[in-house]
């Protein structure tokens, strides 16, 4: 479906995850944080880029390895996203919800 | 549904078993819990002491025994040696799928901010203390104290 976001049209599944990658750009990333209620900081913005640049090596996602990044280890990624952690922060970045139980 | 429209809030994971199999399905419901944003807390009692003790966590099998889903005669599961195989077996496919092993899995869980809590009737039972346990762990509970660790809205008990 459509969304209407930063002065700007994105696709969007019933979930808010953006369908099309390229339709993201850094303005779209900061206002999808603002409507989870996170204010970006550095920290953050270095995890939208690692988890950005995983999704495009095919690489699955997971909180263990989130943890492994050598970014953040796992309780200060909570402490960036508090709600749901790796799902708010594949939203923010625009790539699709991690289909992984772990 | 008339709380939280039926929303989940908080998990209460009763864990009485520590064949591996039991253990993994608890510890991913946990922490499947706290991935959407839901609290998780465990109980760990009776035989399920053995995830969050010290010694034994990193030694955990799977049942071969009494286990039709294993799809091996009963007599055979039992031979020695077949519990360890078996377990090894299961490990390998689990690092494959990014499983961590149990000790891991407890400070994931507790990193994700999963409280963790022996019984205290079961800990008098197996003579065990709290410096024998999980050094992370979070206490000691009654039942009672952890139907009042369970208090409020939206808060949903499972037993393992």
């Amino acid at each position: 479906m459509d969304k209407l976001i930063a002065g700007k049209t994105i696709q969007v599944n019933e979930e808010g995850f953006m369908t099309n990658f390229s339709e993201w750009n850094k303005e779209v990333g900061e206002a999808l944080a603002v409507e989870n209620k996170i204010e970006l900081s550095p920290k953050h913005w270095e995890l939208i880029n690692y988890i950005q640049s995983e999704v495009k090596n095919e690489a699955a996602l997971s909180i263990r390895k989130i943890g492994k990044s050598g970014i953040v280890d796992i309780k200060e990624f909570y402490a960036l996203f508090p709600n749901a952690p790796l799902k708010t922060a594949t939203k923010i970045a625009g790539v699709p919800k991690p289909a992984g139980c772990i | 549904m008339t709380e939280y429209n039926g929303e989940l809030r908080k998990m209460m994971i009763i864990l009485s078993k520590a064949s591996i199999e039991n253990v993994y399905a608890a510890f991913v419901l946990a922490n499947g819990a706290r991935m959407e944003g839901i609290e998780a807390e465990m109980f760990f009692t009776f035989f399920g002491l053995e995830a969050i003790h010290n010694k034994k966590l990193d030694h955990l099998h799977v049942a071969t025994v009494g286990n039709p889903a294993m799809h091996m005669p009963t007599m055979l599961g039992g031979l020695p040696g077949m519990e360890a195989l078996a377990t090894s077996m299961m490990k390998k496919e689990m690092e494959k799928l990014d499983m961590p092993e149990v000790r891991e899995f407890l400070e994931i869980l507790k990193a994700s901010g999963v409280k963790l809590w022996a019984c205290k009737l079961a800990m008098e039972m197996f003579h065990y203390e709290k410096k024998d346990m999980f050094p992370d762990l979070d206490g000691i509970l009654t039942v009672g104290d952890f139907y009042n660790q369970s208090a409020g809205v939206g808060t949903h008990m499972l037993f393992i």
